[in-house]
């Protein structure tokens, strides 16, 4: 992988695409008005695979357990609405203190050792929250899944519908807020920092960069972002079940930033849609047979397509501008 | 004069064709069901239970031709809601049914309750499941209703010290739950009780605690498929039944779908449950070849398949009384109470609660004359209701 | 007391033993060529449907059966090796992760298109089932059976890497891949032989392993977190870390299990964690 062939946004120059994107996505109401659903779980998904983006792309951490953190966010969204509570906002606000604090305490033990050994605690750590979640069925509502959550409408107005519309503006609304924070951080000293990190953690050490606090600091920030994004998944569809914390959800988000691209910021949320609708469309064709024609997908993605399906388009276009510059010239 | 009568025929024929057009919209009954990922069996075994319905019964009902509609969860609540809310707002089906697991039917419910649609659970067993909306009728069981029939006739024959297994989950817990307060209810002795994680491909240590403990009898509870198969292995593997101690429990450990995973090991097994396919009567063999045409012989049905059969039958005849026009509360009201003549015996929707009153069958595994194993009915329990509600 | 806590050691070792005689060939791939083969469990996935086919169709007894799992797993890492593992050796280890997870998707999908989604039946012979007493502890037959082979492959691996030409190949490529290359040592052929006995053995240990873990198209997801466990807490140079997390393992799984079944499956997880982040090298590490 090498995302450095990715183009770097800066901050004072927007470029078009990202502008034309967030505005196709505003326009989902009328662009897709039957699919709303699937649009905010792909949305949520994308927000989700942002976070990990920060956590493998951005800092090299190779996890399979990041859905611990989007499972605490998920049930602390949960437990707040189903205890009385039930203003979105206050909830996605308990998911991140939650999450965060879930991440600050284990990124002690992820950001040490190399690539098995993280594999490996992240995961247990996944699988130690899922049994725990199983456990705590007072109040997770265990594999039954928590139940009797009662949302209040966004903003006092808009209540969450059966066509999914508010739920869809709501989580475009915290996504694209999230995103933009994110965006100001990845090209900030910080975020070149980590960049840096990730390439060449012994020279970074060697600058004098507190290597290790970055990579706490990003870890706990990723595991925030994770969390909002369960407590949205949570919140708009009224349930949470132990799945959130599953060895497949975490399994399944790495597939979709990688699917996407990492390390371009956008990657997450390419992926995220591009896996979720074909999920959609080839289950509904053969619901058996999704697996198979997924992993074909994957091997040509790791042989062929290099920086997922957002670095192909980012390729492509270069490649079209180039061509369009020098029309006589050769690509 | 010739001219009106014309003009008459014509509107007359034209709205004629309307009518018949608009009644010829098709019946959608909106399938939600696990189809990938580690119950795919279930729902395997519920779309063919359906077809197999449909195959027999015609694909036509009230003048509406039947369109089953079926959706893949993988096995993720938020995937079911998202899948159940398509097909009330796109595919804008007439029934939701189906519901493998728990979780997805308690996801989707608030949904059956927000667009007014009949929602027929198939097979999910956990006893809370019809409180979450006035929408949601139960033809599958409950696993309370099938545990406690099993206690008592323990009792009956002289069971008084057993020894509970279930799986560390919601109808494990359920079950557990229901045994021990009949069984201690009516005298008898609880001497050790263990509920195993949900991922535990191995067995052995469970089942020699309960070799240890010495009980007369052990009480188990696990889901049908790799649970199943791994205690019954550990159980014969660790000669419990030389022991003396007797097996007893719900039919899931038994599961006609599975019993052939589980060689010699299942014979003498007593287990309690609503439906067998060695059942003798002339529903079931109609349900059993049915389903052998729509899904061949790969695998046997079992009560997955009876309990998507039975909710087709459901849907018909609300639909027959209905004449083709379903209305969410009209359906309910004659879905409460509705009489269907099952395979796996008599079944009635309670119009309290809207869960099934049916006959808890207590089965013995044993070999019949094709040589294979088969849960054969020997005792009963009559018009058996949910005991918590 | 003493002899339950005997019964439950035994069965300990025996689980441990099958973990081992699977993850074996994961934790030589990753010690040799650097590479994390997440599709590890498709191949005792692969051994285990092949025992079951051997079985009931082919109608081979099961001494027969064991060994043609292992052959055809070990013909499969071959020809995987050659297909596709090759061009991913360079490749960095989230490469490997991804392209090793869509392999084991289509072999799972595979499995449930060929078997269906349902467990496998498996009967092993008769004198393989049951008990026998020794010394006051019932033993059960079949776990002794995993620890002899388990043993007696243990030892001959071990024989091959210490005496053998080839073994010392390995151990060479395994420290110094380049230095051995230039001394003469054909590093290729050393990885497509080891890489191949390593599934060759998983899938010997998927057979073994029906018994104990059952069999269906999901196996390899389900376990693989067991495989890599073993391998990560043993470290990859050598056979004698694996072989000792494997039993490590296996005993607190069961040990776990038996005596504090509430928080049975805690235990395997936390242990691995606390024991990862005090030797984030492994048990026994030579790097």
């Amino acid at each position: 992988m090498n995302p450095t062939a990715a183009p770097q946004a800066t901050t004072d120059r927007v470029p078009v695409a990202e502008i034309v994107f967030w505005l196709v996505l505003a326009a989902g109401f009328w662009l897709w008005p039957s699919y709303l659903p699937l649009a905010s779980q792909v949305l949520i998904a994308g927000l989700f695979a942002l976070s990990f983006d920060l956590v493998l792309g951005y800092a090299g951490i190779v996890s399979l357990g990041h859905a611990a953190y989007f499972g605490v966010g998920a049930y602390a969204a949960g437990v707040l609405s189903k205890h009385g509570w039930g203003e979105p906002f206050s909830g996605l606000l308990l998911a991140a203190l939650c999450a965060g604090a879930t991440g600050f305490i284990t990124s002690f033990l992820v950001v040490r050792g190399k690539d098995l050994t993280r594999l490996m605690v992240t995961t247990g750590i996944g699988l130690l929250l899922f049994e725990l979640a199983n456990r705590l069925s007072d109040i997770t509502g265990g594999n039954d899944g928590l139940i009797g959550m009662e949302m209040s409408p966004v903003l006092g107005a808009f209540r969450f519908d059966m066509y999914g519309k508010v739920a869809y503006g709501y989580s475009l609304a915290v996504t694209f807020v999230l995103f933009l924070l994110m965006r100001r951080l990845v090209n900030s000293p910080f975020g070149l920092s980590l960049r840096g990190i990730r390439d060449n953690p012994g020279r970074m050490l060697a600058l004098g960069y507190p290597v290790h606090r970055r990579l706490i600091a990003m870890y706990t920030l990723a595991s925030v972002y994770a969390g909002i994004a369960g407590a949205l998944l949570a919140q708009t569809t009224q349930f949470v079940g132990t799945d959130v914390l599953s060895f497949n959800r975490s399994a399944e988000l790495m597939v979709m930033l990688i699917v996407g691209g990492t390390g371009m910021l956008y990657g997450g949320l390419v992926g995220a849609a591009v896996f979720m609708v074909a999920h959609h469309y080839l289950s509904g064709i053969n619901p058996t047979y999704w697996q198979f024609w997924l992993g074909a997908f994957l091997i040509a993605i790791v042989m062929f397509g290099r920086d997922g399906v957002l670095g192909a388009c980012i390729r492509l276009a270069r490649a079209w501008r180039t061509r369009a510059a020098n029309p006589v010239a050769g690509p | 004069m010739l001219h009106h009568y014309l003009k008459l025929l014509l509107s007359g024929a034209t709205l004629a064709i309307a009518a018949t057009a608009s009644a010829q919209e098709p019946l959608k009954i909106g399938m939600v069901l696990e189809m990938s990922g580690g119950f795919a069996d279930f729902g395997m075994q519920m779309m063919n239970g359906a077809r197999a319905y449909m195959k027999v019964h015609g694909d036509t009902v009230a003048g509406r031709k039947v369109e089953l509609i079926v959706r893949d969860t993988t096995g993720v609540p938020d995937v079911a809601k998202r899948v159940a809310q398509e097909l009330v707002t796109n595919d804008k089906v007439d029934f939701l049914a189906g519901f493998g697991l728990t979780p997805s039917a308690l996801a989707v419910a608030p949904l059956a309750s927000e667009a007014k649609k009949p929602m027929i659970v198939m097979n999910a067993a956990t006893s809370v499941i019809t409180t979450r909306s006035p929408y949601i009728a139960r033809v599958s069981f409950t696993l309370p209703q099938v545990t406690a029939p099993l206690a008592t006739w323990a009792l009956k024959n002289g069971i008084t010290k057993v020894y509970t297994l279930v799986s560390d989950f919601g109808p494990g817990i359920d079950a557990e739950t229901q045994f021990k307060k009949t069984f201690t209810a009516a005298g008898g002795q609880i001497v050790g009780e263990v509920r195993t994680p949900m991922r535990s491909p191995e067995f052995a240590p469970f089942v020699q605690r309960i070799k240890d403990a010495r009980p007369q009898a052990v009480f188990v509870f696990l889901p049908a498929g790799e649970q199943a198969v791994g205690f019954m292995k550990g159980f014969t593997e660790r000669e419990l039944d030389k022991a003396g101690i007797k097996l007893i429990a719900t039919g899931d450990l038994t599961e006609d779908g599975v019993i052939e995973a589980m060689g010699d090991a299942p014979l003498g097994v007593i287990t309690t449950q609503h439906y067998s396919v060695a059942h003798d009567s002339a529903e079931n063999k109609t349900f059993l070849k049915a389903y052998v045409e729509v899904a061949g012989t790969k695998q046997r049905a079992n009560f997955m398949a009876v309990g998507a059969w039975d909710g087709m039958a459901a849907i018909y005849e609300v639909a027959r009384r209905l004449n083709g026009k379903i209305d969410g509360d009209k359906a309910m009201e004659i879905l409460k109470g509705l009489k269907i003549d099952s395979p796996r015996g008599p079944l009635v929707i309670d119009p309290a609660t809207r869960d099934p009153i049916e006959t808890i069958y207590v089965r013995r595994v044993e070999r019949l004359k094709d040589g294979k194993l088969y849960n054969v009915e020997f005792d009963q329990f009559l018009n058996v209701k949910d005991p918590n509600k | 007391m003493i002899t339950s806590l005997l019964g439950v050691l035994f069965d300990g070792l025996a689980y441990g033993m099958l973990l081992f005689l699977i993850s074996v060939g994961l934790s030589v791939t990753l010690g040799l060529m650097n590479f994390i083969n997440l599709a590890h469990g498709a191949f005792a996935m692969l051994g285990g449907y092949v025992c079951v086919l051997a079985l009931q169709r082919w109608g081979m007894p099961f001494l027969v059966a064991l060994p043609a799992a292992f052959m055809i797993s070990a013909l499969a890492g071959l020809l995987l090796e050659r297909l596709l593992y090759r061009y991913l050796y360079r490749r960095s280890h989230l490469d490997q992760v991804l392209a090793t997870i869509g392999l084991t998707f289509m072999a799972i999908a595979a499995a449930s298109y060929f078997f269906g989604p349902m467990q496998q039946p498996l009967q092993v012979p008769r004198f393989l089932s049951g008990q026998v007493s020794v010394l006051g502890v019932d033993l059960n037959i079949y776990r002794a059976f995993l620890l002899v082979i388990g043993a007696v492959l243990t030892v001959a691996l071990t024989l091959a890497l210490e005496r053998t030409r080839f073994g010392a190949s390995v151990r060479a490529a395994v420290d110094k891949p380049r230095v051995a290359e230039a001394l003469g040592i054909r590093v290729g052929l050393v990885f497509q032989v080891t890489f191949a006995v390593g599934c060759g053995l998983a899938g010997l240990g998927g057979a073994l392993g029906v018994q104990v873990l059952g069999l269906d198209p999901a196996f390899p997801l389900k376990f693989i977190v067991y495989f890599l466990l073993v391998v990560a807490v043993g470290g990859t140079s050598g056979l004698k870390g694996p072989l000792y997390a494997a039993l490590l393992l296996g005993m607190i799984d069961v040990a776990g299990k038996y005596y504090v079944p509430q928080i049975g499956a805690f235990i395997i997880y936390a242990m691995m964690i606390i024991l990862l982040v005090l030797r984030p090298q492994g048990l026994i590490s030579r790097k």
